[in-house]
């Protein structure tokens, strides 16, 4: 098989992710982007580690290596998620500015400030 | 104890007592009045001892090198000549009668220990000049008198007056201090040495290079702290401060100082012919002023002031004729004198409760009140206008014969312009001056008009330190042919010749001043005649209304509840309602405004100096405010400006970081790319 195909599809793969990294607002669509250019340079990996033969498979090792600390990343990312969707009732990546510069420090709870801060208790 | 031993004790002596007191003043007030008195009259005793030994006989002189000081030593020297121990004693005695005088004219002021401590002070700066003989050392005692003459003068500083004549007084004598300073300089350099029997000896040698340019340079420090014309303003403004500091400052101590130089480096002045032809017409101008000014002031410490100013000119007449012994003695006597009026109007003052001849002159019995002041204030004017035999007659004749043997012809000294410089202008002073004692005679102790306040009996401190004084100014005259022995040995017994014109142009001054305060009292008696005017000041005795005529101002008071005095006031609107009398007036005539004002040169100098200074402070502060504190500012707003731009990045939405974080990998991918590819073309 050519490289060139899996090259390609690392490349739009990735572009995909940075995409949805810089434009989605949903914080776990970001951390699924966020997977999707890892699993692009995955594919790069195993690729270039098969076309160039490597004796030691050091691509393939590397590959492991990122599925692991992906899944970790992951792990951890969700749960981050989770705690900031519930103190803030929302997960929208575009709406926590709190370490904006001379903004409200929460324009997000400025509305329900008066209830709990835990959206699905209030709920 | 040896000579020496003594003669450094009574400078240190005051000056530790200045020390402990200022230490002691407020934790133990007990020690307060002791520590005042007992070290300066021990000086004052000392100085005797030392002045005895010594006897007017060979200098002692004796030098201690503390440390190597660079090119020109500086040593810790005593040289005591007949001059030095005389007005060292002068300096203890009166000095004494001060602190005495003070523990009861002072006794309520809260700040009297400070007071007394920097009386003891002074006097210690100034028996430090008199027995110094090295240049710096007697700049080091001349500077402190500085000092110690801005704290005492502003000692009510309370008051404005007392603070801005505190400052002027300093600030004066400051600038004839700068050029003193260089002159010293330049003598010891010319001489090689700041001792003064080492100058004497180059100067006598001829080895002086530019005698007038030092001698100038001196007399500039001399005028500032001697008060002669033209740095003479600070002081009549001194008279702020209380009147036993005028009665030292005045009499022994800060303006005997300048003539006391003179009168030690005398042949470093003798040297330049010009330079005693400027001080003899400094002596002149300052004389015939300080009189003129003397005869229209209506505060009586004032008039006492202006008259100081015209007794130091006589002193400097006679330095300037070359006769040092007729300036020292003039010096010794005045001090004399000048501190017994000076006490003597404090306690006037005292009695009266005003400073004003003025408002003495509407009071009667006066003298009655205060006799023991009345008494010794009579001898001590009379003195002062040089009547014999008292002690200002022998010392005036002194400086007069001196300037008439200039002026003939018979001095190898000084130039014979000096001489008739200084004698015509002595004589006329002479006769201005007797007019001036006339004239605060009578308006102090021969007033018309309400009795005095009772303010009961002064106490004895002060009448006694009166009594005490009176005595050299009676009797110190006599004592003129033992006193040359002390001095170079010049004779300073008075000629037929000048004694006639001196004497006769003082009775003159005195008769004509007694007839024109006659002649204003009369009419001072029947003018009121014409119309029933009433004084404020008056207005509890009606009987003696009628003698009097108020002042404008408290015409001015009255004028709205008595209209008769808006009458007569109004039927002389261009001449002030003033004392009618005042024989000063009559006498200067059109002058007297002027002479009032001090021939305005205070006005002279504020035009000439304080408004540039004032301008240019003004410049220099529009510069420091408007342009240095702009480019200041302009650091820090600036910065601030560009901060709060870049604050505008800071949005807080990560995903932008990002992207420009993405842009900026692009941007620097790219370039890498086209500058290697450009790198591998080339």
């Amino acid at each position: 098989m050519h490289l060139a195909y899996p090259a390609v599809l690392a490349a739009l793969l990735f572009c995909t992710g940075l995409y949805g990294v810089l434009a989605r607002r949903n914080a776990i669509l970001v951390l699924m982007s966020v997977e999707l250019m890892l699993n692009a340079v995955n594919l790069n990996l195993v690729a270039f580690d098969v076309w160039l033969r490597d004796a030691l498979h050091a691509g393939q090792a590397l590959t492991l290596f990122t599925i692991a600390i992906a899944a970790a990343e992951i792990g951890i990312g969700l749960a981050i998620v989770l705690m900031v969707y519930r103190n803030r009732g929302t997960s929208d990546v575009d709406r926590l500015r709190d370490t904006a510069e001379g903004h409200e420090p929460h324009p997000i709870n400025a509305g329900d400030s008066t209830g709990t801060a835990r959206p699905e208790v209030a709920a | 104890m040896s000579t020496t031993t003594l003669a450094v004790l009574v400078p240190l002596l005051p000056f530790l007592g200045a020390v402990a007191g200022l230490l002691l003043g407020r934790t133990a007030p007990g020690f307060v009045r002791p520590l005042a008195i007992l070290p300066t009259l021990a000086a004052a005793v000392l100085a005797v001892t030392v002045a005895v030994r010594q006897g007017g006989g060979q200098p002692i002189s004796t030098a201690t090198e503390l440390t190597p000081t660079g090119s020109v030593p500086i040593d810790l020297s005593l040289y005591i000549d007949g001059f030095a121990a005389l007005v060292a004693v002068l300096v203890g005695v009166v000095a004494t009668c001060v602190q005495l005088y003070s523990t009861a004219y002072l006794r309520d002021d809260p700040r009297y220990p400070s007071y007394a401590a920097l009386v003891s002070l002074f006097t210690s700066a100034m028996l430090l000049v008199v027995y110094s003989g090295d240049l710096m050392v007697l700049l080091v005692g001349w500077e402190v008198m500085g000092i110690c003459s801005y704290f005492l003068v502003g000692h009510y500083w309370e008051t404005e007056a007392a603070r801005s004549a505190s400052l002027k007084a300093f600030l004066v004598t400051k600038l004839g201090d700068v050029p003193f300073l260089i002159g010293l300089f330049a003598l010891a350099t010319d001489a090689g040495s700041f001792r003064i029997t080492k100058i004497l000896g180059t100067v006598a040698a001829g080895g002086l290079d530019h005698p007038t340019l030092v001698a100038l340079l001196l007399l500039a420090g001399v005028a500032g702290k001697s008060a002669q014309f033209p740095l003479h303003t600070w002081l009549p403004d001194a008279m702020a401060g209380p009147t036993p500091v005028s009665a030292l400052i005045h009499a022994a101590t800060m303006v005997a100082a300048g003539v006391y130089f003179i009168a030690r480096l005398l042949p470093v002045f003798a040297a330049s012919a010009a330079a005693l032809v400027v001080m003899a017409v400094m002596a002149a101008v300052t004389m015939v002023g300080s009189a003129l000014a003397a005869l229209a002031q209506d505060d009586i410490k004032r008039v006492l002031a202006y008259s100081t100013i015209g007794q130091l000119a006589y002193m400097t007449g006679a330095l300037a004729v070359g006769d040092r012994g007729a300036a020292v003695f003039h010096l010794l006597s005045h001090g004399a004198f000048k501190a017994l009026l000076f006490l003597g109007a404090g306690v006037i003052i005292h009695a009266a409760g005003t400073n004003s001849l003025a408002a003495m002159s509407r009071m009667d019995g006066l003298a009655k009140r205060i006799p023991d002041a009345f008494w010794t204030m009579t001898i001590a004017l009379l003195a002062l206008a040089a009547i014999p035999p008292f002690a200002g007659f022998f010392s005036k004749e002194a400086v007069l014969v001196a300037a008439e043997q200039t002026a003939t012809g018979h001095s190898d000294l000084a130039p014979v312009a000096a001489g008739w410089l200084v004698l015509i202008a002595g004589v006329l002073t002479a006769l201005l001056t007797a007019a001036y004692a006339a004239r605060l005679w009578l308006m102090a102790f021969r007033g018309r008009g309400a009795a005095a306040p009772d303010h009961g009996k002064e106490p004895f401190a002060m009448t006694g330190v009166l009594w005490l004084l009176a005595v050299p100014s009676v009797a110190f005259g006599l004592a003129a042919d033992s006193v040359a022995d002390w001095f170079d040995g010049r004779a300073l017994t008075p000629t037929v010749a000048t004694s006639v014109l001196g004497t006769g142009a003082a009775v003159i001054g005195a008769m004509l001043t007694y007839a024109l305060w006659q002649r204003a009292t009369v009419k001072a008696a029947t003018a009121p005649a014409a119309g029933p005017a009433r004084s404020a000041a008056a207005a509890e005795q009606p009987a003696a209304v009628a003698a009097t005529v108020s002042a404008a101002t408290a015409a001015a008071e009255s004028a709205a509840e008595t209209p008769e005095v808006a009458e007569v006031t109004h039927e002389h609107p261009a001449v002030p309602a003033g004392p009618a009398a005042d024989p000063g007036r009559a006498l200067l005539g059109p002058l007297h405004r002027h002479a009032a004002d001090g021939f305005h040169l205070d006005a002279v100098y504020d035009r000439l100096f304080v408004r540039p200074v004032r301008g240019a402070a003004g410049l220099v502060r529009f510069l420091d405010r408007e342009v240095v504190d702009t480019y200041v500012r302009g650091a820090g707003s600036g910065t601030r400006l560009l901060g709060s731009l870049v604050r505008r990045a800071q949005t807080g939405n990560v995903q932008s970081y990002l992207s420009a974080l993405l842009a900026g990998a692009v941007v620097l991918a790219i370039a890498t790319a086209v500058l290697a590819n450009v790198n591998a073309g080339s």
